[in-house]
């Protein structure tokens, strides 16, 4: 398998007036083409960090991010980005919303416009398309959100918590959701969250983090034995909860 | 899969009307008629107490004036044909004023965005020009630009623009950096972070700083017809004042309330075209 995104030697300093703070130290990692890729860590360890880096918004202190071979210098559009909460803009129609990564790019043509259109029919929001996000819900705006990143064909996606702003059911649905889509649209993702239950559902391959600065404390490939596979079908199979054990140990959580 | 699309319910959808809604809607109406009633009552009230305390010489009409006083104020003002030029002289400078100092406000609010450098070098002289009573400044202005309505006009400029450039400012601060951060990770220039998310999110705050715009330049423009003018209500008020003629002062000044209340309303039906709630 072709490696699409490779971290060599990621490390990260912040600077501020009362001194450094390390948050990230050699972080090498491989991320392989449609693979699902979940990073989990306690809090404050430079997860969303790692993600800024990747997508090229953050300079790393040292190391260099590589995307299909290509050193990573600023945002590209061979990455899409999911944030925390949807961020729709409450002044766009769904619609208008949905271009808004293709307007910022300059590259709102009439193919671009049917792709969207198609993306909405497909995931079920074409009758919403001239709506306004507040008449939308919660998992409603988070597939719009997805689908404003897929119309800019990103190859590679970076979902930096993106399900933690939704309650707990709505999420599982949405993570069935984003899951099936992401697989559909055949991306490779980077997904960061502090859920270990979602990100053993979702992922191919789980990275843990080690408290700041972070650095990789381990890899866990999740291999579940069934035909077809979704995060809610994961979470009811006996392996689901030996990797969760596993990882619960190694986040070494305190309160 | 695409099941929770049901679960969106069709608020608008008026409600099948029982009688204990019909009731509730007619206690709605009831009480909104009881306040427009006794608003009506309170005004007709206070002028008539006004007029019979005056006709029966219980105050001094002379320095009180009296409404029937200002009624034949304004029609002896009609009929001199100078009018209809007073309030538009006044209403006139109001509006360039307030036009112009939300405009310039807000350019100057993108300007200090758009640099950190000069937004923290300009702080200490704005908090003094924030603090300063502008009227002093007026003296300034005539010497500086002529006895006219540009200086009033100025003066108006004086008065409201800080003011707006602090509003304006804040509300573009306040917008959550995420999603700027959006827009970044789209590749997004700040040019088009202005333009795509800083200024339409900000339009609701442009508003809001019109409206305190609106009253500030009304403050400007009567200073400025104090000092320097020729006509207008403020002229009027001070001429009356002068020359102890209470009926034009307080004609002046009543015609002033009605012209202050319609422009403000003017804003108020601007904001419901311009920010549509999309709820």
């Amino acid at each position: 398998m072709r490696n699409v995104v490779e971290l060599r030697n990621i490390g990260m300093k912040y600077q501020s007036l009362n001194g450094e703070i390390p948050a990230l130290e050699n972080i090498n990692l491989e991320v392989y083409e449609g693979e699902f890729v979940s990073i989990v860590g306690p809090s404050g360890c430079g997860k969303s960090t790692l993600l800024s880096i990747v997508s090229g918004l953050l300079p790393p202190t040292s190391g260099s991010v590589l995307v299909k071979g290509e050193k990573v210098i600023g945002p590209s559009k061979k990455i899409g980005y999911m944030l925390q909460k949807d961020h729709l803009f409450d002044w766009r129609t769904i619609f208008q919303n949905v271009l808004l990564g293709l307007e910022i790019q300059r590259a709102v043509t009439r193919k671009a416009k049917e792709y969207a259109q198609r993306l909405l029919e497909t995931y079920g929001l074409s009758e919403f398309s001239h709506k306004y996000p507040s008449q939308l819900s919660g998992g409603m705006r988070q597939r719009v959100a997805l689908i404003r990143t897929l119309v800019t064909n990103p190859q590679i996606l970076l979902l930096d918590e993106a399900f933690s702003a939704l309650d707990y059911q709505t999420r599982l649905a949405v993570n069935d959701d984003i899951y099936e889509i992401i697989k559909k649209e055949n991306k490779t993702a980077i997904m960061v969250t502090h859920d270990i239950a979602e990100s053993i559902s979702m992922a191919d391959r789980v990275i843990v983090l080690t408290r700041r600065p972070g650095k990789v404390k381990s890899c866990h490939n999740i291999k579940m034995k069934m035909d077809k596979r979704t995060p809610l079908s994961s979470r009811k199979v006996p392996e689901f909860q030996t990797y969760f054990e596993q990882i619960w140990k190694e986040l070494d959580v305190h309160v | 899969m695409y099941k929770h699309r049901q679960n969106y319910a069709d608020v608008s959808h008026p409600l099948t009307s029982s009688p204990e809604h019909r009731d509730f809607l007619r206690r709605v109406r009831r009480q909104k008629i009881m306040i427009r009633f006794t608003q009506i009552i309170i005004l007709i009230l206070a002028f008539g107490l006004w007029e019979i305390c005056a006709a029966l010489k219980i105050v001094d009409p002379f320095i009180t004036s009296q409404p029937s006083r200002v009624f034949n104020t304004i029609l002896i003002l009609h009929q001199q044909g100078v009018l209809v030029e007073h309030i538009a002289v006044t209403c006139l400078e109001t509006i360039i004023g307030f036009v112009l100092g939300t405009i310039l406000g807000t350019i100057l609010a993108i300007v200090l965005w758009w640099s950190e450098f000069i937004s923290k070098v300009s702080e200490p002289y704005l908090v003094i020009l924030n603090s300063l009573p502008k009227i002093a400044l007026g003296p300034i202005f005539i010497v500086w630009i002529g006895a006219g309505p540009a200086a009033i006009i100025v003066m108006t400029l004086a008065i409201s623009l800080i003011v707006t450039i602090l509003e304006v400012l804040n509300g573009f601060l306040a917008i959550d950096k995420e999603k700027i951060k959006l827009v970044q990770t789209f590749g997004g220039t700040k040019l088009q972070i202005m333009s795509k998310v800083i200024l339409p999110a900000s339009l609701p705050t442009i508003i809001n700083a019109l409206k305190i715009n609106v009253g500030l330049s009304w403050v400007g423009v009567i200073v400025g017809e104090f000092l320097v003018s020729k006509a207008g209500l403020g002229y009027l008020i001070v001429y009356g004042g002068q020359v102890f003629k209470l009926d034009l002062v307080m004609t002046s000044v009543l015609i002033l309330g009605v012209a202050a209340a319609l422009m403000y309303q003017g804003v108020v039906y601007l904001e419901k075209l311009l920010v549509k709630s999309h709820e």
